[in-house]
């Protein structure tokens, strides 16, 4: 990033940004020259930004009519729906917020597997997104707990109960995480406070991940390092901001579906009835988007050994860009990367089906065989792909491809021959 | 410096440093152990039952520490199924006369040792409890037979006050 001196025209400008240079950073944000071929698919992170401000100004508002107490919390989120003023419009896209959150953050993961953005140099980038994720997880989790539902209080109690599956300290830590002997009050109110802890902590690691996005600098569908500022980028303003806003509008239609025509369809029925400690519900059912790692959970039949394979599918993302060592980022030029990607995709969404059929028969089988595939994937394939695969040629810069039409390997070629 | 000095200097940074972990152990430690069952939570400790009106074949659950309790009079054919068990086959092998002090009464936690459901009584395939959660099928005196999770229902302290009341905890 060669970020020129910059000097604002105005003198009290000036003024201020030698004492705070607020003003440069703002002057590097709008100039900061971005790859000109990025597609739809790079609009995800200025739509998960919006998800989350809009995720902290509405639970702000909710936590102002909110009692956490296990004698009160369910009524007063029925007083939320029904007393306060369009409470129930900040409850719905509160609650629906969280999965259009999760079903952005997917689709912006998925981008970053498709086209190699977490590899070199961008492996910070990709941890901190996977602590991101990994702290949205415990947000939505616990923001489940809140409404004290009989699924918040179930969906609490098998997850806190992961726990006890460490050995000898199992227990101790469980009842640490309770306050007390099962899931109850002293639980309920710490889960209110982390609550409101978390998207906060998620907020100053989106600065970090922004940060140390802008080191490198985007990488784009072709995966190549470009000159900056160069024929190959265009200023973040107005360019890219245009089309993010373009893409969010497409987006809150899909929010807006969600919040206005069926705001209970991603929930579960079960959740308007009050905590009951004496009845588990016939189905207990996490979210939606915590379904593939459920499945994971229950197809291994041992206690302890399903929590670290629930747990070791999370890690293995963590360290992805030390498994797939492949030079090559972009799938395009990688022809059998290329399947192995769709298959993942295929098998995260069986994962996530059979996550919500009951555990057994058919569907455990099913569960096992994509669990081992899960493993499989990242573990022997991608490690095997890095050595083995013969990738396409690369072109040397955005512009080569546009110009002379369509990537043709032997064109690339022939222009690196030239050269 | 002389080297005397230095290992005298090495000497008291390492002191320093011994004494403020213990000083920010001491310091944090009351933010963690905050967390821990409270002195109301623990006053809760014990409960009485009575049973008088709990006839053979029938269960009652009681909540107790939050959780829920099932005291079982077993039937005769219950109680000759869960004593006629080869313990060696168990995955926690227990003997059904250690789990009841008295066979006609089946006292334990009503709590599955895999996640913490509650499991459904007089179902599954050992004729026992049935976790609908993730499936754990228990016998007749709450033993683990299949499924995932590790061990039998609990059994809690527990004594019979006389003949109608049962005391948990």
């Amino acid at each position: 990033m060669s970020d020129h001196e910059y000097t604002p025209s105005s003198k009290f400008g000036k003024w201020f940004n030698d004492r705070l240079p607020l003003l440069t950073l703002g002057k590097h944000l709008t100039d900061y020259p971005t790859p000109k071929n990025l597609n739809y698919w790079w609009t995800f992170g200025g739509i998960l930004t919006f998800c989350l401000i809009t995720q902290i100004v509405t639970g702000l508002i909710l936590a102002m009519h909110y009692v956490a107490h296990a004698d009160l919390a369910f009524g007063s989120v029925e007083h939320i729906m029904r007393n306060v003023n369009y409470g129930w419009l900040i409850r719905y896209v509160h609650a629906n917020g969280a999965s259009m959150f999760f079903l952005a953050v997917y689709i912006h993961i998925f981008r970053s597997l498709y086209y190699g953005s977490y590899k070199s140099p961008r492996e910070i980038i990709w941890i901190l997104g996977m602590i991101i994720y990994i702290l949205m997880m415990a947000a939505a989790f616990m923001g489940y707990v809140l409404p004290w539902g009989q699924m918040s209080f179930w969906g609490a109690t098998v997850i806190t109960n992961l726990f006890s599956a460490i050995p000898l300290v199992g227990e101790s830590i469980v009842t640490w995480l309770w306050g007390g002997y099962s899931v109850d009050n002293p639980t309920l109110t710490r889960f209110f406070s982390l609550h409101y802890l978390i998207p906060f902590l998620i907020l100053g690691l989106v600065v970090l991940h922004i940060w140390a996005l802008h080191v490198p600098g985007n990488n784009n569908p072709i995966g190549i390092d470009l000159k900056k500022p160069s024929k190959d980028t265009v200023p973040f303003h107005p360019y890219i901001v245009i089309k993010d806003l373009f893409a969010l509008l497409i987006f809150l239609i899909v929010f807006a579906f969600f919040v206005f025509y069926s705001p209970n369809i991603l929930g579960h029925a079960d959740n308007y009835i009050e905590a009951n400690p004496m009845v588990t519900p016939a189905h207990i059912v996490p979210e939606w988007y915590l379904l593939p790692f459920y499945a994971i959970l229950r197809s291994v039949p041992d206690k302890l050994l399903g929590v670290i394979a629930m747990f070791g599918a999370l890690f293995i993302l963590v360290i992805l860009p030390w498994l797939d060592t492949s030079k090559t980022r972009s799938a395009i030029f990688r022809p059998l990367y290329k399947q192995f990607y769709w298959f993942l995709v295929a098998d995260v969404l069986i994962l996530g089906y059979v996550g919500a059929m009951p555990a057994e028969g058919i569907y455990l089988l099913v569960a096992r065989v994509a669990t081992a595939y899960y493993f499989a994937h990242f573990l022997i394939i991608l490690p095997i792909l890095s050595r083995k695969e013969k990738v396409l040629d690369v072109p040397l810069s955005i512009t080569e491809p546009v110009l002379g039409g369509a990537v043709s390997a032997s064109a690339v070629r022939q222009k690196k021959d030239k050269l | 410096m002389s080297e005397k000095k230095v290992k005298r200097r090495e000497f008291i940074f390492t002191a320093t440093y011994a004494v403020g972990a213990v000083g920010v152990g001491a310091t944090v430690w009351p933010l963690i152990d905050q967390m821990n069952p409270d002195a109301s939570v623990k006053a809760l400790a014990s409960t009485e039952v009575d049973i008088s009106n709990v006839e053979k074949g029938q269960s009652i659950t009681v909540l107790w520490r939050g959780k829920p309790v099932f005291i079982r009079r077993r039937t005769d054919e219950e109680i000759a199924k869960a004593r006629d068990v080869n313990i060696d086959e168990l995955k926690h092998p227990e003997k059904d006369e250690d789990r009841a002090k008295d066979p006609e009464w089946l006292v334990m936690l009503g709590v599955c040792t895999h996640l913490g459901c509650v499991p459904l009584g007089d179902k599954g395939e050992y004729g026992g409890w049935f976790c609908p959660c993730h499936g754990s099928h228990y016998d007749t005196s709450g033993r683990i037979r299949k499924g995932p999770a590790p061990t039998n229902m609990e059994v809690p302290k527990y004594e019979f006050v006389n003949s109608n009341t049962i005391k948990i905890g």
